[in-house]
């Protein structure tokens, strides 16, 4: 159970998918301009994170490693992920179409998102059991979902402030996007304080 | 046999994501109201919510659920884009109200002052929140310009230090009247013609001292009116455009000239 905890939390904190590993920066600039999109697309991700760990996780470990075809890693993920998000979108677009309006472009983006592929690699690359991949992915939505929310505040106090001409637009919000990773930074080595590793 | 396995499966995996796709679209389409779609392409799509809708696609939706409701509610689309929707779903056109902005203010630089030199962020709402204008009169145009900002239209422009409408680009949606901070901005019916160009609440001794346009409330006007239509409310005179039949018997009289007549609008 520690186990579980400790993985959960070195996903949302220490090892946080935007900023500390630098993963799916595209949808964290993109969509983080308003609250409830960010929020929108924050659960989207953990969704789409979640089941494509829990479905490529067997593949990998039953067809791949059966087969000793794990070269083919990359491509069966993409193509699975691809689909997935598809998928999700379809169902999406029956069910709650206001959502799916509010994310916009985002939301086919997530097929190719780094984040996403990412936590599938890395879940197998880390040796976790089923379980503590379904926590690790769960745990970088999470992560991702409060870099997002906290990002899409520090954007509206940014919008509504008088910059230089040079700084307006990205470029504050990147300088922005670097001093709360800065901060997410210095998350590192907390875990092991918690749990008194 | 090892080119086959490896092959196999991705082709395995992608045939089946494949049929499950097409089987979820198949079951999980979601319909798209044709009149619906065809009533947004005649839209223009400025999202601007003059019409009382979220934006263009919010009212064709609405339109093609009920058609009773009005076809002329577009602004922007002026009578063109009504006589189109009629011809679409088949109704009556009662022709467009077309409108436009009006800018109850007349304080040019010549006319009024400054009361301070203001040097901080150069837009009309935040002069306003910190030191209710930067005019001496409280009421008088700010001229940063928030109206110039909203206009997708390019018909609101700063001269001399006051928002002035180009009455033929002016297609009446209202954004500038929205984010004025004064309410110097009001939309009317493009027929009107007289404007009243000041909104000053002081009485009329101290506004003669402060702006040497600005309305004293002598109320000639109102005697002047033969229908009613003009008063003076808050020390400034205010016009019914319902009443107002653009006589201009009101400006003639004026002392200070603040009721202007706008020239008639040349056809489109």
């Amino acid at each position: 159970m520690t186990e579980l905890a400790i993985i959960m939390m070195g996903a949302v904190l220490t090892n946080n998918f935007v900023l500390v590993k630098f993963l799916g920066i595209c949808p964290f600039l993109g969509v983080s301009k308003k609250l409830d999109s960010a929020m929108g697309m924050s659960l989207a991700v953990i969704f789409v994170m979640v089941l494509a760990t829990a479905v490529t996780y067997p593949i990998y470990m039953g067809l791949l490693v059966g087969y000793g075809i794990e070269y083919l890693q990359t491509i069966v993920f993409i193509l699975v992920i691809a689909a997935l998000v598809q998928l999700v979108e379809i169902a999406m677009k029956k069910h709650l179409p206001a959502l799916h309006k509010g994310l916009g472009v985002y939301l086919p983006l997530i097929t190719t998102n780094c984040a996403v592929l990412g936590v599938c690699i890395l879940n197998i690359d880390e040796s976790y059991t089923y379980i503590q991949s379904l926590i690790n992915s769960f745990g970088a939505g999470v992560g991702f979902m409060l870099a997002m929310v906290m990002f899409a505040g520090v954007r509206q106090r940014i919008e509504n402030n008088d910059f230089p001409i040079a700084f307006k637009g990205v470029p504050s919000i990147l300088i922005a996007a670097a001093i709360v990773s800065l901060s997410f930074m210095g998350f590192a080595g907390v875990i092991d304080g918690i749990f008194g590793l | 046999m090892q080119f086959v396995i490896p092959v196999g499966i991705v082709i395995g995996i992608g045939l089946l994501s494949g049929i499950i796709l097409t089987v979820a679209a198949k079951f999980m389409a979601v319909e798209v109201d044709q009149r619906a779609a065809d009533i947004a392409a005649i839209l223009p799509g400025a999202n601007c919510g003059s019409c009382g809708y979220a934006g263009c696609a919010d009212y064709a939706k609405a339109l093609a659920e009920d058609p009773s409701l009005p076809i002329n509610a577009c602004p922007p689309g002026g009578n063109a884009v009504a006589l189109a929707l009629s011809e679409l779903m088949g109704v009556e056109f009662a022709g467009a109200q077309a409108k436009v902005a009006i800018v109850k203010c007349s304080g040019t630089r010549e006319k009024t002052s400054y009361s301070m030199d203001y040097q901080g962020y150069q837009n009309c709402t935040a002069n306003k929140l910190f030191y209710r204008g930067r005019g001496t009169c409280e009421k008088a145009c700010l001229g940063f310009g928030d109206c110039v900002n909203v206009c997708d239209y390019g018909a609101i422009y700063i001269e001399n230090g006051i928002a002035v409408v180009n009455r033929n680009k002016c297609v009446g949606c209202g954004a500038c009247a929205k984010v004025c901070p004064n309410k110097l901005i009001e939309i009317v019916p493009d027929k009107m013609r007289v404007v009243v160009g000041c909104s000053s609440i002081d009485k009329g001794s101290v506004t003669k001292d402060i702006c040497s346009i600005g309305c004293i409330a002598c109320k000639l006007c109102e005697k002047a009116c033969k229908f009613d239509s003009i008063h003076v409310i808050d020390n400034h005179a205010v016009i019914d455009y319902t009443k107002c039949t653009n006589c201009a018997l009101c400006a003639k009289v004026c002392p200070t000239g603040v009721i202007h007549v706008h020239p008639k609008k040349k056809a489109k």
